[in-house]
């Protein structure tokens, strides 16, 4: 077994499991607090899928994408928190 | 034997993100799952961006991988204080088995000051025992 067929059939399994089991606390989620964590958590297992793909394609300017989406992320959550503070309450 | 090294550091990477994920649902309380997020997921993600770095080996990449890391280290923190200090004040209610809530009493819910000491005007307080619908 390559380190490619390695990549291909066990790491990204496991992270797109990863990634489902994400999603479903993403739907189910009680409060909107667990919401943004766990769209936090997605786009940072993103990160980790983008990196994998920039092994198997060995395309190394896929890692941009990773630094621009770990940007994204931090500040999607810093900008939701503060208006899930700022915003009038009943 | 280079392929067996990458091997082991994504191996890692993925596990722990994985245990971040198992967490993420199974924690019982929004707190709990701020906690799984910040420590578990940003190890995997910077042990399998390592692996990358390892495969690539060369400065491009690895200075590449190693911004995006010192920002994933700098930045996990700061928003998970931020989203457990607005869970906070919104009332997210704690888990049923919570021993003890440190916080009881000393945010203040209208002008978001922390005091140090236990304040005394309860309509002032956060009150964490019902959960709205939010």
């Amino acid at each position: 077994m390559t380190l490619f067929e390695y990549l291909h059939y066990i790491i990204l399994p496991v992270l797109v499991i990863s990634a489902v089991l994400i999603l479903w606390r993403f739907i189910k989620g009680p409060s909107i607090a667990d919401k943004i964590v766990s769209l936090d958590l997605l786009i940072t297992t993103g990160i980790g899928v983008i990196a994998v793909y920039s092994i198997i394609y060995n395309q190394s300017t896929l890692m941009d994408t990773a630094l621009i989406l770990a940007l994204i992320a931090f500040l999607s959550t810093v900008a939701l928190s503060y208006y899930l503070e700022k915003r009038k309450r009943k | 034997m280079i392929d067996i090294v990458i091997g082991v550091i994504a191996t890692f990477g993925a596990l722990f993100v994985l245990f971040a994920a198992i967490g993420l649902v199974r924690m019982p309380d929004t707190y709990l799952r701020i906690s799984v997020t910040t420590k578990a997921a940003t190890l995997g993600v910077g042990l399998v961006l390592m692996a990358s770095t390892v495969y690539f080996s060369n400065a491009d990449v690895t200075s590449q991988a190693f911004v995006i890391i010192l920002f994933l280290f700098l930045t996990a923190p700061v928003s998970a204080h931020l989203i457990g200090r607005a869970s906070y004040f919104i009332g997210v209610k704690l888990w049923d088995k919570s021993v003890m809530d440190d916080l009881r009493g000393k945010y203040q819910k209208n002008t978001h000051v922390l005091k140090s000491v236990v304040d005394d005007t309860p309509e002032d307080n956060v009150d964490h025992t019902k959960m709205e619908d939010k």
